[in-house]
């Protein structure tokens, strides 16, 4: 397989046609990738438990059934020195047909149970009281985090901590849409779940291990579908609590980025993003208070870097074509020090 | 009250008439031989185009972040490459296939209603073009229009004004609606020929499986469309008159959308895929000289999955949040659909085995599906298992899985039945050996693409998106499955130029090139305007095997 | 390739041609009916469930006249159709006449109706969910009420001019079912409507 992997990257570099990565590429490799099976957190085992067992169950039955038809072609052709004379008309049996319903019966019947067990398993799952909430809002085409009990806003990369196994303190998400409807999907921690407007959905999770975990949205919802990315960052709970720590502060004023702070305020910036501890309150649009201390910018089609952020700033279409932020238009200078100041927002 | 036995004033040669003469022969005609060939020929047509639309989204997946196309041309070559294989490609060329071979198999003159016969095809014909036709004139407002591009479920309220501005939708919807009352047209058609039209002797537990299983297909088709044209209407009421059907906005509810689409989506698979068994079940006996395998149980299987998938729908909706309960419903009423299918593999191996297989290119293509299909069963068992699905639904495991019922499963057995009943509606054999050319690029390239395609959909690459980045895994699997089209593509070229060859200078086939059993091998090849010179009267399943093997019919042992 | 001997000879069989007009007119039936289930699912889901504007209980009035007059039709159909197979072309014109009569009714009832739900109270397809789902519904089954009309005014309009006699008794008996499922419908709708929905 690694030949093919080589030729696909040398074919990737080769073909003119294709679009920056914005340094995602690189990012991507550095962390662990994302896999069905390599599941960190209860409802994905889970689930994998569950698949293996089908996947056991359905590979025997290929094995049987495909061996059997392989060896009826290659026994039962026609000879070359055939007499020419019509085989033996079977017109069916009765106890063959009793035979090979009910053994599949039996193996349906044992599949509904433990499917109906796993599901059982994670729908059902009580709540413990250390829990961590959130809620969790689809925007065409970035995500909205909300901890209602921690008091903070952010977008696009969720932080939660470890949960130890001897004391679980999952996360449990409860999913909204503000427009069209969407999946949300960490495939190493759990099968997806929609996010439906107009209906409330609920989800959790509970990762064991620390790290950084991708995924994306899984519902089909408009023009930038495939790049609405999602990070979940899972730390240790002492870094966790430093985070929320952090996240809770209004955005911190700097004189040194006064011009850049005029421009964001005096612009339509306001109209749809927040930054907390300045006039801007609008909600159409991601929390930018702490805007630095996220990874990716345009939920995850760009490294964050004072570079690309200018460049998103002055045409979102030109990372994310068909993204609702429109092009700024800015001039070159207040584009420079819009940028100086919201590269302060940490 | 009698058949009047009148002699028809024969048209003139066929051969002397202009070009314009025949053309206006084929737009005019009520003969269910024609339709049923301009339904497969239409179907055909269509099969190229989303082909190549499929072809280019592959181009574009190829490689991580390619520019090939942007992301709006992108999302309408998936919705309509997707609507277009449905609804302008499967249906109507299984439509035409039981158009053209009913009444031939059951020893009638046309079907019951030959002018709605051609309505229906009309009214197929002309919706198809008016899906296409939104590439050019769905400007609306807004300058939004063109194709639509919300996918082929149209999911709510992604369709509703608001998210959807222009007329593209409005497209997808009025073009399905038109195509689908055809459908159901050709459907009412197919069920009353089928109930009161069979020659003297047939009764139903005589009838060819064919014939049995369009029965079952025509009385799903008029239970099951009805809701995907209720639920569009509902949709253009919301969309041009402002009602709040699936307006969430207003309390509407999206998940309606979703239960209404697939209570007829789920059957309409089965609706696609069942004609594909109906042909298997024609075409493996012939060529294993057998006598099919439990006819009776057949019959009865596939009335039990035409009966228990109208129950199934919602296994597409398992990551919508519905109860555990509900859930657990449908998961179970999922796994019990695939028991009768199950069977039916089993009948067909049953039917093989002890014979004396010929492999000819129909067989080859049917021996493909067995295989495809148990396959694909398998990966749909994966799939009903609810929490599995959480992880595979709406990913490239589920397209790998539908295309492998699709094309793994039902194009082998078009292409089988096109390779089997081409003699008879022409005159003439398509060649073997392109035909072999054919099968085995088909099979290459099909098993490279979507093979892999279900390791895409482990690794985290969710449906409809017209890119991925870099780092995720994807990019050999990509590769592979976009080389895997250019295999596909060559083999549906030796299939177009073996047509052409073939209805030029194609060997003649006569009668019955195949010592097949059924009475359409009794008549002409092609068969004449009136089908049979006198209405047949037949004692069995296989009447043309009671009258090749007098010593030995099957009378006496059915 | 074998030569098939011919097929066995047989004289002139009868078919089932009469049973043709039945079975496509139940299958009509049975596809129209799976239609208005959809309506119905979505009328009885959304019961409830307007957050504002009128509501079933404030404006609705139950139609008993209309609904009387429909379903009478029923039986004046049958009753034209018995006397189209008796032969008495005057007697099936009469209650021919009568069904299309009380069909129109039916139709100018509900057309009065809507009047004042909409400019009385307000009530249109978008003011709310109530709105959305019975506009649809009773439209759905007005349409067909409408195209049963049509149908029956052609017959009409053929007996008129002398050229329908008795050997279009069973065609009549089809159109007549047609008419006949139309009327269910509306025992269905207005059960969902004027009396579970309110």
């Amino acid at each position: 397989m690694r030949w093919v992997a080589s030729l696909a990257a040398a074919l990737a570099t080769a073909v003119p046609a294709l679009a920056d990565d914005w340094g995602m590429g690189a990012a991507n490799r550095k962390i662990a990738q994302t896999n069905v099976f390599a599941t960190v957190s209860t409802p994905g085992d889970e689930v994998r438990t569950l698949a293996l067992f089908v996947l056991a169950i359905t590979g025997v039955i290929f094995v049987i059934v495909g061996g059997l038809l392989a060896y009826s072609v290659v026994r039962f052709r026609r000879r070359a020195d055939d007499d020419g004379h019509e085989p033996p008309q079977v017109y069916g049996s009765n106890p063959i047909e009793f035979a090979w319903t009910t053994v599949p019966v039996i193996i349906a019947f044992v599949l509904i149970l433990i499917t109906a067990r796993t599901i059982y398993t994670v729908q059902a799952a009580p709540r413990p009281p250390d829990a961590i909430d959130v809620r969790v809002i689809g925007h065409q085409w970035w995500w909205e985090f909300q901890y209602p009990n921690l008091g903070i806003i952010t977008a696009n990369e969720l932080h939660i901590p470890v949960s130890d196994p001897n004391h679980p303190t999952p996360t449990f998400l409860e999913l909204e849409s503000a427009d069209v409807a969407h999946s949300f999907w960490i495939p190493r921690l759990a099968g997806k779940t929609d996010l439906i407007p107009n209906k409330k959905n609920m989800m959790w999770f509970d990762p064991r291990e620390v790290g950084t975990y991708l995924g994306q949205c899984a519902e089909y919802c408009g023009t930038e579908h495939a790049l609405m990315l999602l990070r979940v960052v899972v730390q240790p709970r002492d870094e966790w609590e430093r985070w929320v720590a952090a996240q809770q502060q209004p955005a911190a004023p700097d004189g040194a980025v006064a011009a850049g702070r005029a421009v964001f305020e005096s612009t339509a910036c306001i109209n749809c993003h927040t930054v907390r501890g300045t006039v801007a309150t609008g909600r159409f649009g991601p929390d930018l208070t702490h805007l630095m201390s996220r990874t990716t910018l345009g939920s995850g089609v760009a490294l964050n870097s004072r570079e690309h952020l200018k460049i998103w700033v002055h045409d979102p279409a030109e990372m994310k074509p068909g993204a609702l932020m429109p092009a700024m238009n800015l001039a070159e200078k207040d584009l420079d020090e819009l940028v100086g100041y919201m590269a302060t927002l940490r | 009250m009698g058949v009047i036995q009148r002699e028809t004033t024969l048209a003139p040669d066929a051969a002397d008439l202009p070009l314009l003469g025949k053309l206006h022969d084929w737009v005019v005609t009520v003969d269910h031989k024609r339709l049923g060939m301009m339904y497969i020929g239409g179907g055909l047509l269509f099969f190229c185009v989303a082909g190549l639309q499929a072809a280019t989204m592959r181009l574009q997946l190829a490689f991580p972040n390619a520019g090939i196309v942007p992301p709006q041309v992108f999302n309408r070559l998936l919705t309509m490459h997707g609507t277009a294989m449905v609804f302008l490609v499967g249906m109507p060329i299984l439509t035409g296939f039981f158009n053209y071979l009913v009444p031939l198999m059951i020893g009638a003159r046309d079907l019951a209603f030959p002018r709605l016969n051609a309505f229906g095809f009309w009214l197929w014909f002309f919706g198809s073009l008016l899906l296409y036709f939104s590439y050019l004139g769905a400007e609306g407002l807004y300058g939004a229009g063109s194709a639509p591009d919300v996918g082929w479920f149209a999911y709510a309220p992604l369709t509703e004004r608001p998210f959807s501005r222009g007329n593209s939708t409005d497209y997808w919807i009025l073009s399905i609606f038109i195509t689908s009352i055809g459908s159901i047209a050709t459907a009412i058609n197919l069920m009353t020929t089928i109930v009161c039209m069979r020659c003297k002797g047939m009764a139903l537990n005589k009838m060819p499986v064919l014939v049995w299983l369009a029965l079952v297909v025509s009385v799903m088709i008029i239970v099951v469309l009805p809701p995907l044209g209720a639920a569009q209407v509902m949709l253009l009421l919301d969309r041009m008159l402002g009602a709040h059907f699936f307006d969430t906005q207003a309390g509407g509810s999206a998940v309606l959308w979703q239960h209404f689409f697939w209570i007829f989506g789920h059957p309409e698979v089965y609706v696609l895929i069942i004609p594909g068994f109906a042909f298997a079940s024609e075409i493996i006996p012939v060529f294993s000289r057998k006598v099919i395998f439990g006819y009776s149980v057949m019959v009865a299987a596939s009335c039990a999955i035409g009966f228990i998938s109208l129950g199934v729908w919602a296994h597409h909706m398992f990551s919508v949040g519905m109860t555990p309960a509900g859930n657990a419903f449908f998961a179970t009423s999922t796994m019990l659909v695939g028991v009768p299918t199950g069977i039916k593999i089993f009948n067909w191996l049953g039917t093989i085995w002890g014979g004396k297989i010929r492999l000819k290119v129909p067989m080859l293509f049917c021996l493909g599906f067995l295989f495809q299909f148990l396959i694909a069963g398998l990966t749909g068992i994966h799939l009903a298992t609810a929490p599995f699905d959480w992880q595979l639904t709406d990913t490239y495991f589920v397209v790998a899985h539908f295309h492998y019922v699709l094309i793994g499963g039902l194009l082998f057995t078009i292409f089988g039945a096109i390779y089997y009943w081409f003699p008879k509606a022409t005159g003439r054999m398509l060649g073997e050996t392109l035909g072999k050319w054919h099968f085995w690029l088909l099979v290459i390239g099909f098993h490279l693409t979507f093979d892999t395609l279900h390791f895409a959909g482990l690794m985290g690459m969710p449906r409809r998106i017209y890119t991925y980045q870099a780092g995720r895994g994807l990019e050999a699997l990509n590769l592979i499955a976009s080389i895997g089209v250019i295999f596909q593509g060559a083999a549906v070229l030796c299939f177009v130029i073996n047509v052409l060859r073939s209805l030029r200078s194609g060997e003649p086939a006569g009668d019955d090139p195949w010592d097949a059993w059924t009475l359409e091998w009794s008549t002409n090849s092609p068969p004449p305007d009136y089908n049979f010179a006198t209405p047949p009267e037949v004692r069995s399943r296989r009447p043309l095997w009671d009258l090749k093997h007098p010593e030995d019919p099957d009378w006496e042992y059915e | 390739m074998t030569s098939t001997p011919p097929l066995t000879i047989s004289p002139v069989v009868s078919t089932s041609a009469p049973a043709r007009g039945h079975v496509g007119i139940f299958g009509l039936i049975l596809t129209e009916s799976a239609f208005f289930s959809i309506f119905v699912a979505a009328y009885v889901f959304y019961i409830g469930k307007s957050a504002s504007g009128p509501q079933p209980r404030d404006v609705l009035a139950p139609p008993i006249f209309n609904s009387i007059c429909l379903l009478s039709s029923s039986v004046t159909i049958v009753f034209a159709v018995r006397a189209l197979r008796a032969a008495q072309v005057r007697t099936f014109a009469l209650w021919w006449l009568a069904t299309l009569i009380l069909g129109l009714e039916f139709l100018v009832g509900t057309g009065l109706e809507w009047r004042e739900l909409i400019y009385q109270h307000g009530l249109t397809i978008h003011t709310n969910l109530f709105g959305t789902t019975y506009y649809s519904l009773v439209g759905l089954h007005a349409t067909h009420v409408v195209v049963g009309l049509v149908g029956l005014a052609l017959v009409m309009i053929l007996t008129a001019l002398g050229h329908v006699s008795e050997r279009h008794a069973e065609r009549a008996d089809v159109l007549s079912w047609y008419w006949h499922f139309v009327d269910s419908v509306w025992v269905v709708v207005f059960l969902t409507v004027y009396v579970i929905g309110r």
